[in-house]
């Protein structure tokens, strides 16, 4: 039994006077003729956020979400509606609604519920909880007064803070009936830097699935990674002030260890969840067991990784996380499927079904996606490159699925000459298409990192917190997008 | 859904009742000041795709939002819960974030004098009585129009048909107590055109406050296929320096980026490339740039900003000089300067455009790039550097040549703005920007 059904039991049904014994017939009556599967997804959500800026912490605000989202599938078809209260009332209507797209069919049936324990990869206090208001407040004073005492250049200092504590029960037609208990923290510093009057940015930040006290850990006898991340934001940011403009054209790029593995985000993951396959619009439909990458590159999706920003004991249909490997050693292994597109395509869901909230349908979604360490050292990757340009950070990402073009922008990136790092150039744009980059990595790091914990992933207009990583790789050629020579 | 529950103006009496709930409790909680947001809304969502339907959503949102003032200290909650202990726990956690903040001079309310007074009614509520299968039915010909327009229309990504009702209640303790009802409907269209072993998507859409003033569906329809049809073997260029002219719903993107750097938040953080830039000359003579936000039926208008105040008609740029920042009355305190009224956002923009259609601007340009589409975030704010993905058509003596992809462009926002050389009568008007497509002088473009 998992042993957080009757907390989380407690705080989402019983207000309402619901229970779990009542679930049953509720989606009894939800898959009713006609309805291939169906499920009740109850969540409660409290987050807050504190912002430092101009030295005073100007800002904080608090959140409380809760409702219930119904689902009744019938083929392809979904029906989907959701109530903010979580009432038998409410949830009676919202079922109406959503099995109002079948027609006919066989009788529904409802499995009897199982509830497997299964593993906790994060703690369930209420990370909110674990700092006084006052301590959280003068942790931002604390590192907005360290980080200007660093450098008479810095013209700006935003120091935020957030935590979010969700809880989620689901319960499906499928017998399937878990509960969660989800926190997520970040701590985030963007600077702002200026000289001979130019100007220029940093930011850096981190978090995961655990607690405010992760940000007070000492990295080591002089700091703690709050403060670690402000050194950092500093240093990217100067770095900048020297940048000049980036080329323009195509090249060997490498890109550096941790949070670069947004381009597998971008050039293979999205390509690669169940919903885009089932419809044959990903430039990867059809392909398992082709090679679509160089055989250097072998790539997994993992929600089983402790305290991970992008982790989940349990999916968002009550289906545990697993480690799926997606390509291996270059050849397509196989789909990240949530129960529909599993369904679907007569597969096993793996885990990937996940949603925004309550008032949000599933979609098979990405966890956290890396790629494997290789055997080169960093060194020899970069001594291998006659010019190019080296990415050390990243910005965001973007792709098109179907035609498989991808693009993500740099945040700190130097060239490369004579296989020496040398000038920092600009942030500009790289685009290719995924499956013609992935065949170009020609050389793979020993030094597999995964990022701080900031990523955000949006499909279909909804945001999940997920995680990224690899180690250094090289792109024997890619499209820069900068204005120089 | 039955008609007596429908988000309307009906609504806005028990919504205008629990903004002054709201605030009666705030006060009772020792706020000094505060203000409230009550929002309720409901849409119906559906999408079709390969002609059969794949999902029906129902939406039904309410919440509100309050931020409140110790002194000059803030604190902000919101929350989607209905019940009165929520309420109360709301208030209090709002209550408790201001007793730990910071003290903030420029913090607070608006004079109560600068409070808008009079609220025209702008029409912005048309409900739409479409039933789900009504809808599937809209969406379906919409499709099929797609799939008819050419064989090489093998595949789909969704038609989807929404309409939302949406009601919104703004008070504050300054005695400001406003509201309205709106509605938003759309129909869009996405495509997949596949031949020679390549697949391209493209779409298509239409957006309105009255849901019978929507393009007609098989117009959209053949217009999503046809432009996934015309981007069948795309390619990369040749890295260049060449005129570049930005199709016009990619255009507003361009004037979003400037209306962001004028911003009143970006400018005090020193976070735009526009800091100190009033008075200067920043587009072309010809070119001026107004505010009007009280336009009925329009997507962007509003009689009110996020504070309270009465918003109105004024250029940002007029004859190419930047005459005004676009300031709330938080960033106007901390610039020196008064609110705008643009709390929350610029309500339709305007730019001003020449009589030459798309077409008189391809052979105004002779040889460049016609960008249809943008990829990624590449923009650094903060000095302008501009450098996205980009995919459209080659055009050589005035005409489209062959279809574009894996390219970038770049450039820097002052220099772009600075060389945009004519502005198309090919308007956008479905969103809250309302401009032609825009010609570029001169940018970088890197390919193979």
């Amino acid at each position: 039994m998992n042993d957080l059904l009757l907390p989380v039991s407690e705080r989402l049904l019983a207000p309402g006077g619901l229970s779990i014994e009542q679930l049953p017939r509720l989606l009894g009556e939800l898959a009713g003729p006609g309805i291939d599967a169906a499920d009740l997804y109850f969540q409660s959500l409290v987050s807050e956020s504190w912002i430092l800026e101009d030295g005073i912490v100007k800002e904080g605000s608090f959140h409380l979400d809760q409702g219930v989202g119904v689902r009744a599938q019938s083929g392809e078809k979904t029906g989907f509606a959701y109530s903010n209260a979580i009432d038998e009332t409410a949830l009676a209507a919202a079922c109406r609604a959503a099995r109002s797209i079948a027609r006919s069919g066989q009788q529904g049936r409802v499995q009897a519920f199982s509830a497997p324990q299964v593993r906790h990869l994060y703690a369930h206090a209420n990370p909110l909880d674990v700092l006084e208001r006052s301590a959280k407040v003068e942790l931002l004073k604390r590192i907005d007064r360290a980080t200007r005492a660093l450098d008479p250049r810095i013209q700006q200092v935003t120091v935020s803070l957030a935590g979010v504590w969700d809880q989620v029960l689901i319960a499906a037609s499928d017998g399937s009936l878990g509960a969660d208990i989800r926190p997520l923290v970040r701590f985030n510093v963007s600077v702002i830097v200026e000289q001979n009057g130019r100007r220029e940015r940093g930011s850096h930040g981190g978090g995961g699935r655990t607690d405010y006290r992760f940000f007070l850990e000492q990295l080591n006898e002089h700091e703690d990674r709050a403060m670690g991340y402000a050194r950092e934001a500093l240093r990217q940011a100067l770095v900048n002030l020297e940048a000049i403009a980036a080329p323009a054209g195509t090249l060997p790029v490498v890109l550096g260890p941790g949070w670069s593995g947004v381009l597998l985000h971008e050039a293979v993951g999205h390509g690669l969840e169940g919903d885009f396959n089932r419809k044959g619009s990903s430039a990867y439909s059809g392909r398992i067991g082709e090679q679509v990458a160089s055989p250097l590159c072998t790539i997994v999706d993992d929600g089983t990784l402790a305290k991970r920003r992008g982790s989940l004991s349990l999916d968002d249909e009550g289906t545990p996380t697993q480690c799926t490997t997606l390509i291996e050693n270059g050849v397509l292994k196989g789909y990240m499927q949530d129960k529909l597109n599993a369904r679907l395509m007569g597969v096993a869901s793996t885990g990937n079904g996940r949603r925004e909230s309550y008032a949000h349908l599933t979609l098979p979604r990405m966890t956290n996606t890396y790629m494997l360490a290789g055997q080169s050292e960093p060194e020899e990757i970069i001594r291998s490159v006659k010019r190019g340009l080296f990415c050390a950070s990243l910005g965001g990402g973007q792709v098109d699925i179907t035609s498989g073009k991808f693009v993500f922008s740099t945040s700190e990136a130097y060239l490369i000459e004579d296989g020496r790092i040398t000038a920092p150039v600009k942030g500009a744009t790289l685009i290719g298409n995924g499956p013609e980059v992935m065949n170009q990595v020609s050389m793979v790091g020993n030094d597999l990192a995964l990022d701080s914990g900031v990523g955000t992933c949006g499909k279909d207009g909804q945001s999940v917190p997920v995680g990224v990583g690899q180690p250094t790789l090289k792109i024997d050629a890619i499209t820069v997008g900068g204005t120089g020579n | 859904m039955n008609a007596s529950e429908k988000v309307g103006p009906q609504t806005l009496p028990s919504l205008q009742e629990k903004v002054e709930r709201i605030i009666a409790e705030a006060r009772r909680q020792g706020a000094s000041d505060c203000e409230v947001s009550v929002s309720a809304g409901q849409g119906l969502s559906t999408t079709v795709r390969q002609r059969e339907v794949e999902t029906v959503e129902f939406n039904r949102d309410q919440g509100f939002g309050i931020t409140v003032f110790v002194g000059q200290r803030k604190g902000s909650a919101s929350t989607s819960a209905v019940e009165e202990d929520a309420i109360r726990e709301t208030v209090a956690a709002a209550l408790a974030i201001a007793r730990h903040a910071s003290e903030d001079e420029c913090a607070g309310l608006a004079a109560p004098e600068l409070m808008a007074r009079e609220l025209p009614d702008l029409d912005l509520y048309h409900p739409w009585d479409i039933e789900p299968e009504a809808a599937i039915e809209l969406a379906l010909r919409c499709e099929a129009a797609a799939f008819d327009h050419d064989p090489r229309i093998r595949n789909a990504d969704g038609t989807s048909l929404s309409s939302y009702l949406g009601c919104r209640v703004y008070g504050n303790s300054h005695g400001f107590v406003g509201g309205y009802a709106s509605s938003r409907h759309s129909l869009s269209c996405v495509m997949i055109a596949e031949d020679g072993g390549q697949m391209q998507r493209d779409y298509w859409y239409d957006a309105s406050r009255i849901g019978s003033a929507l393009t007609d569906g098989a117009v959209i329809g053949r217009r999503a296929a046809e432009r996934a049809v015309n981007r069948l073997g795309a390619r990369a260029v040749p890295t260049c320096e060449v005129p570049v002219l930005f199709s016009p719903e990619l255009a507003t993107g361009l004037f979003n980026h400037f209306l962001a750097a004028i911003a009143g938040g970006n400018l005090y953080r020193k976070a735009s490339f526009l800091e100190g830039a009033l008075g200067q000359r920043l587009f072309p003579d010809w070119l001026t740039l107004d505010e009007r936000p009280h336009i009925p039926r329009a997507l962007g208008s509003s009689a009110f900003d996020g504070d309270g105040l009465a918003t109105y008609a004024k250029p940002f740029i007029k004859d190419g000089e930047l005459v005004s920042y676009v300031l709330g009355t938080y960033s106007g305190r901390k610039l020196g300067l008064p609110s705008t009224a643009n709390a929350g956002g610029v309500h339709n923009l305007f730019v001003t455009h020449g009589n030459e259609d798309q077409a008189a601007l391809l052979r105004r340009m002779g040889r460049g790039l016609l960008v249809t589409e943008l990829m990624g975030q590449g923009l650094n704010l903060v000095t302008g550097d501009y450098s996205r993905g980009a995919g459209g058509y080659w055009v050589e003596n005035g005409e489209i040549q062959f279809p574009v992809q894996e390219v970038t462009i770049a450039g820097n926002l002052r220099d772009m703005f600075r060389q945009i050389l004519a502005i198309g009568s090919d308007l956008e008007t479905r969103g809250t920007i309302r401009t032609g497509s825009v010609l570029i002088e001169r940018m970088t473009v890197a390919g193979r």
